[in-house]
């Protein structure tokens, strides 16, 4: 093992908040020193964290993150409770920062990844299709997307027309995400459309479906991402190929 | 080094583990579309593996044809970036050396750059596949590899990031000098230790 590869770029990031924002979800944000962090920052990426336990042992995983690029020295992360996780219970019960007492710390790096990633100068509408906490790295383009909406530039034209998409499924409404930021979002701007299925209560996503949510966009070259598990993002991306959907124009990302 | 002093581990320390990994029995997915379908028909429509480039024969096998060549079991621990590892997973296929013996590939081969039936490519250098380092399975676990596994022909590289076992294996180029290829030009390594734990391109 190169200790020098291993530890390259390990930065230490600091909690300052922690919300439940869903059931078995957690919003975490964590401060970091934005001139240590790598490379430019685009919407979808991730990051990995490291722990570190008493023994030397040590546990990585990869988060994506929620905060959209323009968020420099806060990132949000939102991380589902695993049932026998080992690094997601360590994360939920971190204490953020109060008044007079520093937040609990972890080791991150990143962002990471350079597929899975919108950018606003990108052409087309954009549909965000997301399974659970899937909608996670979904999230971070939609606000990437609103915080591009008021420049003055040439290239926001396309941005202020185009339309967004999420459709996401969740297993109940208690498991949804970001509920009422998206739904004040839809409200704002007649461009953003939320679709939720809630999979105790109705089928799950099909052709038709989809046919149905994406009819406004789908002749109209978008550039589509998927997130989820993986048995959810097969269906998804296999679906859309099914009718007609150019598979070039698909960035997928799948978890488990 | 920060130490999370509530950090109680559930699993143990395995040095069978590359740093940064973890052991799955499951076996997740990683691709970056739409899962190609590709099948075993033996006509242009279906799986066909052509290796060109510098090489003194240049060659291409249906899946009948390819099917015919000598077979190896393997039996590998394999390490996906995303941090799971799986242990003992076992495959059949074609060896690199078989395949590079047939061809004749040229003395001034230095890397492969392996495409798959999506547009997917990747590199290696030539040390990387030979020897029994390297083969194009058509099988897994004694059955066809799924389609979301690469089926029905990947390429098996196991002492790297599997990334470099690319799916939907439609040919092998043999070129002169480095190409870096899909995922090493998106901020992964350019080689891909595991042991070494190359992930990034800034590793």
């Amino acid at each position: 093992m190169s200790e020098k590869s291993l530890n390259k770029n390990w930065q230490i990031a600091t909690l300052i908040q922690s919300e439940l924002i869903s059931v078995d979800v957690k919003k975490l944000v964590f401060k970091i020193n934005p001139s240590t962090a790598l490379g430019a920052s685009k919407a979808g990426q991730h990051y990995d964290i490291k722990l570190t336990a008493p023994n030397g042992y040590v546990a990585e995983r990869s988060y994506s993150v929620a905060s959209p690029p323009e968020e420099k020295d806060e990132i949000e992360f939102g991380v589902q409770l695993l049932e026998n996780g080992e690094v997601s219970p360590y994360l939920w019960q971190m204490k953020p920062a109060t008044a007079d007492k520093p937040g609990d710390q972890v080791e991150v790096r990143g962002p990471i990844g350079g597929h899975f990633v919108w950018c606003h100068t990108m052409p087309g509408p954009l549909v965000l299709i997301g399974g659970g906490s899937g909608v996670v790295p979904l999230v971070s383009m939609i606000r990437h997307w609103r915080e591009n909406l008021n420049l003055p530039d040439q290239e926001n034209k396309l941005n202020k027309e185009r339309k967004v998409i999420l459709l996401a499924s969740f297993r109940s409404l208690e498991h949804v995400l970001y509920k009422t930021a998206l739904e004040k979002l839809e409200q704002e701007n007649k461009n953003f459309k939320f679709t939720k299925i809630l999979t105790n209560h109705e089928a799950r996503i099909d052709q038709v479906k989809l046919k149905n949510v994406l009819s406004e966009v789908i002749e109209k070259m978008p550039m589509i991402y998927i997130c989820g598990p993986t048995k959810f993002v097969e269906a998804m991306a296999s679906n859309l190929v099914a009718l007609g959907t150019n598979p070039h124009l698909i960035k997928t990302e799948r978890f488990g | 080094m920060l130490i999370n002093s509530n950090f109680q581990p559930k699993r143990e320390k395995n040095d069978r583990l590359p740093p940064g990994q973890y052991e799955t029995r499951d076996f997740p997915v990683l691709s970056l579309g739409p899962t190609p379908v590709v099948s075993k028909n033996p006509s242009a429509d279906g799986w066909n593996l052509r290796v060109f480039g510098l090489v003194e024969t240049e060659k291409t096998w249906n899946w009948d044809e390819f099917a015919k060549l000598p077979q190896t079991d393997w039996q590998k621990d394999i390490h996906c970036v995303t941090k799971w590892s799986k242990f003992d997973t076992k495959w059949s296929g074609v060896l690199l050396d078989e395949i590079m013996k047939i061809v004749r590939v040229s003395d001034d081969a230095t890397h492969l750059i392996a495409h798959s039936h999506d547009g997917y490519t990747t590199n290696l250098p030539i040390e990387d596949i030979r020897d029994g380092k390297a083969m194009v399975a058509v099988s897994y676990d004694s059955n066809d590899i799924e389609p979301e596994h690469g089926g029905p022909a990947r390429l098996l590289v196991p002492h790297l990031y599997f990334w470099k076992s690319a799916k939907w294996l439609k040919g092998l180029e043999f070129v002169a000098g480095d190409k870096p290829g899909f995922w090493e030009t998106r901020g992964y390594h350019n080689y891909g230790d595991p042991w070494q734990e190359e992930r990034y391109s800034f590793d």
